[in-house]
């Protein structure tokens, strides 16, 4: 991790008519980091993580991803970013291989780069004799890994991770995040929107979303320390008891 | 444009690993196509006409017999009432009743004069207009005779005018012919349309979509790659319907040029396919696209002259006709398989469409929103 | 009985909110009723067609004119030879071209018969024989106005009498067939997808746990569109009574039972479709693609039935709107009972009971 910003916002706001999603938040990522970007269901979260894509423009307030700004630039925004939505990314009626295949193509990789890095994934992931199988035949975990990496396949700057590790078991969400490890070793920033607590421990720093605002923003140990607490969940507790906003 | 070459191939193997939806967009076409023709003709014949004679002389019986054997009609009964005949009637199994009063041939020789009371069923206005006409004819061409018998020879004329009709394109007035070409054309734009919004729409329900939205893929080229696939495969229907059902079973072999019926068909592909597109652009779900579809293509269905003649319809309608692209695709099919018509002919109608396939196709690219 | 409702509230929501949805389920009928009651029609009116005048004589003439006057045709004056006239036809515009021969009325008065020719476009049989029908009988009026019956002996009139409908309205014959179409294509349509859509989902396996019947909760979704459709008959008939001035001469009662029945018969096509049918994609293509134009068909008020082959009369005896169709023309338009009707309405109830049992029957909730 080192000083650059990839991502600023700057009073970030989303409005759905009378509805405030997002209120005015602004904070700094830096290249390489692995950000935590918490809060209950409903607290604003994958609304500012689809501003931050490009895929919804802001009400108000300012942000740039990769340098490039979230008003004017969106489609160069996305040439710099990788993404895994929270309701799988992949097609359930393709193979994993030709997952691999269209994503690379899409992001523009020539054809022998896609081979190699198709070659590359599969053993990295150990999926070899998954390879021809239709992504839907696959258990949830692998799925998952596999939306994972591929879209990291254009080594993008960024990758937003919304809510990657729902609904699996703990020992494949400890798998996904030695991923998120690796991938924050070679350099991608690593953007992760979660509701699980305990995974809070695994960034370098967090951000806890209550009611649309940003109410803490550091690392998971200074946190633990500034609200007297063991664990994240009770930073969380201590933080979002006074939310209006339950759930969505 | 490299993008493109993915995007079709991820489509095409999308859309041939599901043999259902293909065997289903194969046969239902196919089979309509085999059998909605042979159902769809308006002649009017086998008039069920139910006879009321009072009389029962030789004169009236040969009433009858002209009338049996014209070929219109069919004598569903010989009753001795009216209410009973109306019964008929009431049970559908009448369209006309025709009653012939007592003494029908002594009162018309010795007063020159008679009448004959006709019943009919109105419900279906043409059938009974068209039926009264007939009849009308036949009791017409009755009284002649009566003429010849009864009249000296110099006395018995009176100045006939002979109407011959000929029938131009179609002179044995087949229906199948005219029906088969647009019955053709209207299964191939459900197909195209139908399928190819409802693609569109699947992605945004599942959520696939989001991720195609988040990488840098152009929007021209994501619509592009949901219309190609379903272009090929709508032509291929088509060819299907054309050369193998048309030909086959019907013996229709287009007269003019094929060359022209199937560029026609490729720009009015676009156009339908572009329609279905932009539905989807509006769509959120499956079903909102389906019923957004429905609507259009009903109406589509309704005003582009396939059963019913765009000349019949009041300017506002006509209206409408104009604008539905469906209408000039059916004219183009008429004209190039019944009259020979090639592109000379057709000039106008490939401005219109090309304009059709411009504003649609654009309309959906600029609706499509990567970023909402 | 409270659950039930609740699930039949849910369903509610979910159509109501759905505009997309609803400008089918009310656009729809509103929309083609007003286009069949205006625009839809085996009438032609002022069609353009060509006088090939050789004769110009006075009676030649006389006919021309009456040919022009009213507003069937609009009457052009023209010399064609074959080839133009083939090329007019190419155009498309001109339907008809009369010809009156050389020397017309002299061979009328001298030969007591002369002849005119009328070459009809027959691309389109439909429009050529209604041309050639009312030429036709204009020719003939004008002949019979030439010898006026009164002064030849032994002549025979016809005294007719339309019933039914004395105007002659297209409307009778289209109305209670818009009905049969919009109230089983729409209820078939929206029952199978919308079940299907929950099979698709992964709802339904959530619903099937659960402790309520899964026969409830099918009910419940054709509960909504039940409605619906009764509220479009009401719609509909309002429309073709005020705006078309159609009749309605029998009991409204028993024309409401009937559509009910009509409206479960098609909630039941619609259940077993979504029993086959794996997708959304697939129940849409096998109830509307696959029934559209059957329906519209086979209903028999576009085409006479009497007309098809009698293969294709047995299959429109399957089509449950078919039987529906004559019901509510005896009716509303003649005014008949239940006496009347009862063949067909059991028949309806047959197939109503038929349908309902197999799709009960088949719903094995899959749950791949």
């Amino acid at each position: 991790m080192n000083e650059n910003i990839v991502i600023k916002t700057e009073k970030l706001t989303k409005k759905f008519g009378d509805f405030i999603a997002t209120n005015e938040i602004s904070f700094e990522v830096y290249e390489g980091e692995i950000f935590g970007f918490l809060g209950a269901n409903g607290a604003g979260k994958t609304t500012a993580m689809r501003m931050l894509c490009g895929l919804s423009i802001p009400s108000s307030g300012n942000a740039t991803v990769a340098g490039f700004d979230v008003y004017r630039e969106t489609e160069k925004i996305k040439k710099h970013i990788g993404y895994m939505s929270q309701k799988f990314s992949l097609y359930e009626d393709l193979t994993t291989l030709e997952n691999i295949q269209f994503f690379g193509g899409i992001y523009g990789l020539p054809e022998k780069t896609i081979k190699e890095k198709s070659k590359e994934l599969i053993y990295q992931l150990g999926m070899e004799s998954e390879a021809h199988k239709l992504v839907a035949s696959l258990p949830l975990g692998w799925k998952q890994k596999l939306a994972f990496s591929v879209a990291i396949i254009h080594e993008p700057k960024i990758v937003f991770l919304d809510e990657p590790t729902g609904g699996v078991d703990p020992v494949t969400r400890r798998q996904f995040w030695d991923l998120i490890y690796d991938a924050a070793d070679r350099g991608i920033t690593v953007f992760v929107t979660t509701h699980y607590m305990d995974e809070a421990e695994y960034c370098n720093r967090i951000s806890m979303m209550v009611d649309g605002y940003i109410k803490a923003l550091d690392s998971p140990i200074n946190l633990k320390k500034q609200y007297q607490a063991q664990t994240m969940d009770e930073v969380f507790y201590e933080l979002a008891r006074g939310a209006q906003r339950k759930s969505d | 444009m490299k993008t493109l070459k993915f995007l079709l191939r991820k489509e095409f193997k999308q859309i041939f690993r599901n043999p259902i939806i293909l065997r289903l967009i194969l046969i239902i076409p196919m089979v309509q196509l085999l059998i909605l023709p042979l159902a769809a003709d308006y002649e009017i014949k086998n008039i069920n006409i139910a006879v009321v004679d009072h009389d029962h002389s030789p004169y009236s019986q040969k009433l009858l017999n002209k009338i049996a054997s014209s070929g219109y009609f069919r004598l569903t009964n010989f009753g001795s009432s009216y209410s009973e005949a109306f019964q008929l009637m009431e049970k559908n199994k009448a369209d006309l009743i025709l009653e012939i009063p007592s003494n029908f041939e002594r009162n018309l020789a010795r007063e020159k004069n008679e009448d004959l009371f006709l019943a009919i069923n109105a419900i279906n206005g043409t059938k009974a207009s068209v039926g009264g006409v007939y009849l009308g004819q036949i009791i017409h061409s009755f009284n002649q005779d009566i003429r010849q018998d009864w009249l000296p020879v110099n006395q018995t004329s009176t100045p006939q005018i002979e109407v011959a009709s000929i029938n131009w394109f179609n002179p044995f007035l087949n229906y199948q012919i005219f029906m088969v070409p647009g019955i053709l054309a209207f299964l191939v734009t459900m197909v195209g349309a139908y399928m190819c919004s409802l693609n569109l729409v699947k992605e945004k329900e599942i959520g696939t979509i989001e991720q195609i939205n988040v990488t840098p893929i152009k929007k021209q080229y994501f619509i592009l790659g949901k219309l190609i696939p379903f272009w090929l495969i709508a032509m291929f229907v088509f060819s299907l319907g054309l050369f193998v059902v048309a030909r086959l079973i019907y013996g229709i072999v287009p007269l003019g040029s094929i060359f022209a019926l199937y560029a026609f068909l490729a720009l009015y592909l676009v156009a339908v396919l572009g329609v279905g597109l932009l539905i989807s652009t509006y769509s959120n779900s499956q079903q909102q696209a389906m019923s957004l579809a429905f609507f259009f293509i009903m109406i589509f269905l309704l005003m582009s002259g396939l059963f019913t003649p765009i000349e019949g319809m009041p300017f506002w309608a006509k209206w409408i006709a104009d604008v539905n692209p469906v209408t000039y695709f059916i004219e183009v099919m008429r004209m190039v398989v019944m009259k020979g018509s090639g592109f000379a002919e057709l000039k106008n109608h490939f401005l219109i469409m090309f304009g059709f396939a411009v504003f649609f196709n654009s309309w959906a690219i600029w609706n499509y929103r990567k970023t909402s | 009985m409270k659950q039930f409702l609740a699930f039949v509230r849910k369903e509610f929501y979910h159509v109501f909110r759905d505009r997309k949805t609803l400008l089918l389920l009310f656009g729809l009928p509103i929309a083609q009723i007003i286009l069949f009651g205006f625009a839809l029609t085996n009438e032609i009116k002022n069609t353009p067609i060509v006088i090939c005048n050789y004769a110009n004589d006075p009676i030649s003439h006389q006919i021309t004119d009456k040919l022009g006057a009213g507003d069937h045709f609009i009457v052009q004056k023209q010399l064609l030879s074959h080839q133009e006239i083939e090329t007019v036809f190419r155009k498309g515009k001109v339907k008809l071209i009369v010809v009156f021969p050389p020397n017309f009325q002299y061979d009328l008065y001298h030969q007591n018969q002369a002849q005119i020719q009328l070459i009809a476009d027959a691309s389109d049989p439909n429009i050529a024989t209604t041309i050639t029908n009312y030429a036709t009988r204009i020719i003939m009026d004008y002949q019979q106005g030439l010898s006026p019956s009164k002064d030849v002996p032994y002549s025979i009139n016809t005294e007719t009498r339309m019933i039914y409908n004395p105007e002659l309205k297209g409307t009778t014959n289209f109305v209670p067939g818009v009905m049969a179409l919009v109230l089983l294509l729409i209820c078939v349509l929206m029952t199978s997808v919308s079940i299907v859509k929950e099979k698709e989902s992964g709802t339904m396996e959530i619903l099937l746990v659960s402790p309520f019947n899964p026969i409830m909760v099918i009910f419940s979704k054709a509960v909504p569109y039940l409605v619906i459709s009764l509220a479009n008959l009401v719609i509909i008939l309002l429309l073709s009574v005020f705006l078309l001035g159609m009749p309605v001469n029998g009991s409204i009662t028993l024309l409401f039972a009937v559509s009910a029945l009509l409206i479960i018969t098609a909630l039941s096509m619609g259940l077993l479709i979504s029993n086959v049918a794996d997708s959304q994609q697939s129940a849409m293509l096998i109830s509307l693609m696959g029934m559209l134009l059957p329906t519209m068909i086979f209903t028999g008020f576009m085409f006479p039935i009497e007309n098809m082959p009698w293969p294709l009369q047995l299959i429109s005896n399957l089509v449950p709107s078919k039987w529906y169709y004559i019901i509510v023309k005896s009716v509303m338009i003649k005014g008949l009972g239940f006496e009347d009707i009862w063949q067909e309405s059991l028949i309806l109830m047959g197939m109503t009971a038929f349908l309902l049992v197999l799709s009960i029957k088949k719903f094995k909730p899959r749950l791949s």
